[in-house]
Order: C-alpha cells, then structure tokens, then sequence
C-alpha cells in the first residue's frame, strides 16, 4: 500500500503527459487551441446607420445588408496589415463581391487619402469614427473581414488579415454557397 | 565569422554535456575519485563554451549583423544599444540559449563553490545537471538555433516588439530565470540523494543554499515581472493569471513548500520523501511551464513564436526528466527512513500543513491553466477560466496559509503547545481585530468592499504575530534592554530572513487587499484644459504634443498636471508612442507614487474634435505589493548569508 502511494506521481504524470502529446498531435492537424469562435457568428448583424467616408459613394447602414450577399470589411489607414490585405480585396470585387468598408478609428482626411493612394475596392463606404459599431460587431482589431448573408445574419468573420489561402479555401466557398 | 565560433562552442558545450552526464556517474558507482573528479572541470569548461556562445550572440546582435537570422528577425539598426542587448533574450531562440546558460551558470557554481559537498553527492549532482544541459543544448541545436545564416541579409531588421524595448527586459526574464532555472540544480540534487539512497540532514545543510538562491531570485523576478506589466500594459493591473505568469507562479508555490519542507529534514531528520519530491515538481512545473509557453499548447500575451516541432521535443524531455525523476523516486523513496517523529500539533506540524496549502494552490494554478485545454479536448467548448476562476480558488486556500503562518514559528519543535502558542499571539490577535475594525470604520460599505476589512485584519496578524516571534527571542521590554539588544545581536542571520520575509507578505498582503478594494477609475473624453477629480486630485489636461520624436518611435505625449487641494503635487507625462518597426502603439504610462498609493494616467485616441480618451486610475497600496515581493526576496537571501 505504501509503495502505491510512492507511484501516484509518477501515474499522475503519465497522465498528464499523454494528454499534452496528444493535444499536440491535433495541433500538428491543424486544430488551434485558443482561436476563440467569435460569439456573433449565426447572429443577426447589429443594427448601425453610419455616414459616408466618400462625397460620391453611399455609407452604409443595417438596412443596406438585407436581400443581398454582403462583405463588410474594418480597416484602417493607420493598420499595416491592412496594406497586406488590401491587394486581395480589390481581386474579391473583380469578382463580383458586394463589398463594403468600414473606416474604423480614422481621421477622414487620412482614411480618403489612403484609399486614394491605395485604390478603392469599397461598393460602400463609410466611417465608423468613434469605433461604435465596430464595438457591436465585436471587432477586436483592424483588420477584420465578415460575411452578411441575405437575411443579415453574420455567417464568417475573419480576425486579422485576409490571405490568399483563406480567400481561396474558406471566403469564395461561402459567398458562392451563400449566393445560391 | 563570430556567429560560427558561438555555434561551435555551443556544439562542442554539448559534447562536454555528454562527457559530464555520464563519467561522473560512472565514476560514483566504482567509487573512482578520478573519473568522479571530471565533473567540475567539465562543468566549468560547459558553462564558459556557453558563455562564449552567448556572448557572440550578442556581439551578433550588437553589430547588427542581419546574414544571422535570430538578429534579422528581431532587431533594428535604429534600436537603442540597449534593447539591442536585452533583445538577444527576447525571442524563443535567445531566451533558450539564455536558459541553457544559466544551468551550466548553476551547474560551474556547484563545481567551485562546492568544495565542502561529499564527492560523491558532487559527482552525481553535476552528472544530473548535466543531463538536463544535455537534453536543452540538443533542444538549441536541432530545433532553435540562434545562429542560423540567411543569404541574402536584409537591410535592415523586423525590429523588437515595442512592448519589450523597456528596461525592465534587461531584469526581468534573467532574474526570473536564474529562479525557475535555479531549482534545477535543487532536483539534481535531489536526484543525487535518492541514487545514492541518502537523504539526510547533511543533505539538506548542503542544498539549503542553493535552494534559497534560486528561490529569493524567483521571487524578486516574478515581483519584477508583475511591476513590469503594472506599468507597461497600461490597464493598471500587475497579474493577469497569464499562462506564462502561472508558469513562474507554480515552481514558487512549489519551491516555498521545499524550502519549508528542507527546514524539517535539515533539523529532524524527518519529511524526507515529501522534501524530494517537492524538489522534484518544482522544477518539473518550471519545465512544464516551458513546455506549455513554447510548444502552442497555449497562448498569452507574453508567446513566443510557437511551433508543434518544438513542442515535440520538449514534451520529449519532460517525459524522460520528470517521467525518469519520478520512476527513481518510486523505486528509492520508499527506502528513506525518517529518523524522528514528530506530533501533528508542533512546529513540524504546522509547516507541513502549509505545505499542503500551497502544494493544493500550485494544483489549482496548474488545473485552472490547463483548464481551457481540457475543456476543448471534452468538447465542451472553447473557453477560458481566467481571473475570476483563480480568485474564486485561490483566496480560500491562502487564508488558512497565512493564519498557520503567524501560528507554526511560534509553535515548538516537536511537540508543541496549542492554547500557549496562542496565549502568546494574543496581542497580534487584537491588533488584527483593531485594523480591521478601524479599515471597515474608515472605509465602511460605501466605498469598498467588506471583504477588504478581513485582509487587512488578516495581513495584521502575520505581521505582528510574527514580530511577537522576532521578541521570543530576544525578549524586549521584558528584559534590560541592553540585554535585549545583545540577544539581537547573537541571533543567528535565518532567524531575521524568516522574520522579514513574513513580513514581506503581510505587506504584500495590505497591497492587494488595497489596490483590489479601493481603486478608483475614472474613463472619459478630455479637452485641453479639462479637469477631472479622482480620489481627492484634480487631474488638469495642460496640453498634448502629436509629435514628440523619440529615438526609434513618435510619440503624442499629453501634460497632466495633478493637484490636491490647490497644491502642485505632480507633472505627469503619459505617452502614447507608434514605433518605426515594427509599426506597433505601446501605451506609456505616467505614474505618480508616494508610496500609500499611485495616481496612474493614460493617454488614448483622439476623438477626431480636439478631444482625448483619457484613462485616470488612482491604484492605492499598490507599491507595498512591490516592496513586499523585494522583502520576501531579500529575506531568502539574507537567511542564505548566515549560518544556523
């Protein structure tokens, strides 16, 4: 009995070694532990009316996603990755995609200029100055990419950059589904 | 050229490793003194090919030479000399060559200062340490080798997360390390005694000081480590039970219990399978959390670029460390005889209770840590315990901890005397009970919480109950105080370490209670000129500068005057700063301290109208936190200087 009690550590921690290896094995998958799931995924996008960033394009408010696919892109002029990402949004609306931005937590001089610099692949644009919306939406950060479906419901969200990859095996998929 | 020499040297360290690891031991089992006798040079020759090793790393770094990838990846041409220095350990590779560095720094330690340790317990110890050198120097090598080419170089570097070019990088993760590190060489020797089946009173007089090195560096990294994100984060909080945080929290927890526990083997003989083993999980909880904050398996603020290869490798080594560790320990423990006996109500007593308490507490961290892991494998969603969790646990097992802690010293060895152990803590009962009647009159319900009261109460008792013990011994106001102050004198060094690390606590007790109860925050949009009113300031917004040019960053920095009843108390300069590279804000904030609390100023966004996000805390008691972490700390190290 009393060397039993001399094994329970070294059982304990066979224990806890197994699960860690194979908690690594799913890992090597592909399994991300901690991507936290954002909770408004399959929920109704917040309601929001916000102004135009652009004299010659309509903003965007809750009203404008109903009937139709819509990709709602948070970016920033002051965000690098934003740059990184940028290039892939104008090659999305080549293809057809609804897409709106969502200026967040930008001066508008610089978010035009910007966009004026680096091309504007926005249907829609508009700015969310105070960073309100982007609260509602559950941004985290800029950038941030969600998908509308034609009922307003928010079917994907995006934390950080869009890439190619992701575009290619997740977004498409989605919209083209979506779109049926 | 000087990356190759320090790739070399820390190839040939590696081959040292292996000659260390196993003619020592071979040696001690034919009672060789000659082929024993291998373990110091080969410890000392280790530790300098390692140092050779990290000095050309940060020769690397200094220079600036982006042909090596560690230094392109992490470092900038326009970084202060500073941060291009601490920058060497602020990515996976450098901090693991940091690591492997101060192991074979603990490992040269035992080999010169070690003179007066039997040969035998030597010859195994610095085998055993070798080993785990062994295991980290192939981890370096196979997995993390700082000193990979890359053709062609780049102009310049990625540069350092701004979060880490802050001095307290220079501190923190080497004062952290030479603890967590440290009680490697404490389960060597543990390892050592259990091989050689003695475990004995001269083993614990031997281990006793490296113990309490690594543990009193533990302690003031982990209080650096908290002061750092108190004023870096910006959120005026200084521990977010981060899984990285917990990494350093759990071999403390497990370490105090050892040091404990190593004071009755020291004196009676006795505990000796328990002391073992807690030397055993407090440096297998030091490697757990390595394992846990390098492979992927979580994440934290404070990640490192993980890997599942990596992760491979280590979950490798802590198999074969702490699953071999604890194979020897079934097998041998078994045959330690305790030599005394002592009754549940004593001072061994009361030491052993509270190393239950904090053995149950660093479960809890590990359980509460692995916790969001073991949910998601049940399938029972992605989720996380965090602050709320830990509070709920934590608080309840530390309560009783503290309580012993003024009741044990006072106890006798032995066979103790309850109702007489109490008789004498009389005083620091009613003390207690004055302040937190006087915290709950002063403060009542309207402005903290009543809980607030109890740890203040609480914090009282340990810190007078503890005093009581200092004058057992020396009698003052009951003798001539002459008399007195002589016994003062005589009293050996570890009598004073215990009383001043006790105090530490209570002191970083009345810091937590205080700066959890009665913090004051105020959010709002400010104005040039604005003034807002917190905890009895008046904080006045004098101005805001959008373009202060520090050396590799540009910085909106805004001037705060703070004023208490119409008299200049302070200027205070927060800052928010955008670094060039990588193009990342850090919030700098201005802090204002007068030691009973800090007034904590931030400066945010702009509202687009000439308006700022102002965040203004007033964090009372906070400090004493601090300066209870570097009296706990300064404790160890006293107790460690003298002799019992």
């Amino acid at each position: 009995m009393r060397r039993l009690l001399f094994l329970l550590p070294i059982i304990l921690f066979a224990l806890l070694i197994s699960f860690l290896g194979w908690r690594l094995i799913l890992i090597a998958r592909g399994d991300t532990p901690d991507l936290v799931p954002s909770v408004m995924i399959n929920k109704p996008a917040p309601e929001f009316d916000l102004p135009s960033l652009l004299a010659d394009k309509p903003g965007l408010s809750s009203k404008n996603l109903q009937g139709k696919v819509t990709v709602i892109n948070f970016f920033a002029s002051w965000c690098v990755p934003c740059r990184a990402e940028h290039p892939l949004l104008a090659a999305l609306k080549n293809k057809g995609v609804v897409l709106a931005g969502i200026a967040y937590k930008n001066k508008r001089v610089e978010a035009v200029e910007w966009l004026s610099k680096m091309g504007d692949p926005y249907n829609r644009i508009a700015l969310d100055a105070e960073g309100r919306t982007a609260i509602d939406f559950g941004v985290y950060g800029v950038p941030e990419t969600y998908v509308v479906d034609k009922q307003g419901i928010i079917r994907f969200k995006q934390t950080g950059p869009l890439t190619p990859e992701i575009v290619a095996d997740e977004l498409l998929p989605l919209l083209k589904e979506l779109n049926q | 050229m000087i990356p190759e020499l320090g790739h070399f040297a820390l190839i040939l360290a590696f081959c040292v490793t292996l000659v260390q690891s196993v003619l020592p031991m071979i040696g001690a089992s034919r009672r060789d003194r000659a082929i024993m006798d291998m373990a110091r040079p080969a410890a000392i020759a280790q530790f300098l090919l390692i140092a050779l090793a990290f000095g050309a790393l940060i020769i690397s770094y200094v220079m600036s030479d982006f042909s090596v990838l560690n230094v392109a990846e992490n470092s900038h041409t326009s970084k202060p000399l500073l941060y291009k220095i601490t920058g060497v350990w602020g990515n996976h590779e450098g901090s693991m060559l940091l690591w492997v560095f101060i192991l074979a720094f603990y490992g040269m330690t035992v080999a010169t200062f070690g003179r007066e340790l039997p040969p035998l317990l030597r010859a195994r110890t610095l085998s055993v340490q070798g080993m785990i050198s062994c295991g980290f120097l192939a981890f370096i090598l196979f997995t993390s080798n700082p000193f990979l080419r890359l053709n062609p170089a780049p102009l310049d570097g990625n540069g350092l997360n701004p979060i880490l070019q802050d001095p307290g990088l220079a501190f923190h993760p080497p004062c952290l390390y030479l603890g967590y590190v440290g009680f490697s060489i404490v389960f060597s020797f543990a390892i050592a005694g259990l091989i050689e089946g003695r475990v004995d009173a001269a083993w614990a007089r031997h281990v006793r000081p490296w113990a309490l090195l690594a543990w009193s560096f533990l302690t003031l990294g982990i209080a650096m480590g908290s002061w750092w994100a108190y004023y870096t984060l910006g959120w005026g909080g200084w521990w977010y039970w981060d899984p990285v945080e917990n990494a350093s929290f759990m071999p403390w927890l497990a370490g105090t219990a050892f040091v404990h526990s190593l004071m009755v083997t020291e004196k009676r003989g006795s505990l000796k399978s328990w002391t073992v083993l807690l030397a055993i999980i407090a440096f297998s909880l030091s490697l757990l959390g390595t394992f846990l904050v390098r492979s992927g398996t979580l994440t934290s603020v404070h990640s490192f670029a993980s890997d599942p290869a990596r992760g491979v490798f280590i979950l490798l080594l802590l198999t074969l460390a702490i699953g071999g560790s604890l194979i020897m320990y079934a097998v041998r423990a078994p045959s330690l005889i305790n030599e005394d006996v002592f009754a549940p109500i004593s001072r061994e007593g009361a030491l052993l209770i509270n190393n239950l308490f904090l053995c149950t507490a660093a479960g809890t961290v590990l359980l509460g840590t692995l916790y969001p892991l073991i949910m998601d494998a049940l399938d029972l969603g992605k989720i996380s315990v965090g602050p709320p969790f830990f509070n709920i646990v934590f608080i309840p097992l530390m309560v009783p901890t503290i309580a012993v802690m003024a009741i044990g010293p006072m106890l006798q060895s032995k066979r103790g005397d309850l109702p007489v152990a109490l008789g004498r803590l009389k005083l620091a009962f009613f003390a207690a009970l004055a302040a937190a009647l006087m915290t709950w009159l002063a403060t009542g319900e309207a402005t903290g919480p009543l809980w607030a009261a109890g740890g203040i109460g609480l914090a009282t008792w340990l810190f007078a109950g503890t005093l009581l013990h200092l004058n057992e011994r020396i009698f003052l106001f009951r003798i001539a105080f002459t008399d007195s102050l002589r016994r003062a004198r005589n009293l050996p060094r570890p009598v004073y370490g215990m009383t001043l690390a006790h105090c530490g606590m209570a002191v970083l007790i009345i810091g937590i209670t205080g700066s959890t109860a009665w913090k004051t925050e105020k959010i709002q949009t400010m104005h040039v000129n604005d003034t807002v009113d917190v905890a009895g300031y008046a904080l006045t917004l004098k101005n805001v500068d959008d373009n202060v040019h520090g050396p590799n960053y540009i910085a909106r920095r805004a001037t705060f005057e703070a004023t208490r009843r119409g008299k200049h108390v302070a200027t205070m300069r927060p800052e928010k700063r955008l670094y060039d590279m990588p193009p990342l804000p850090t919030t700098d904030a201005a802090i204002h301290t007068n030691f009973l609390g800090d007034l904590y100023v931030v400066i945010g966004d702009d509202d687009g109208k000439g308006g700022y996000v102002t965040r203004l805390y007033y964090n009372p008691l906070v400090p004493w936190i601090f300066i209870g972490g570097v009296m706990m700390a300064a404790g160890g190290m006293l107790s460690l200087s003298g002799r019992r």
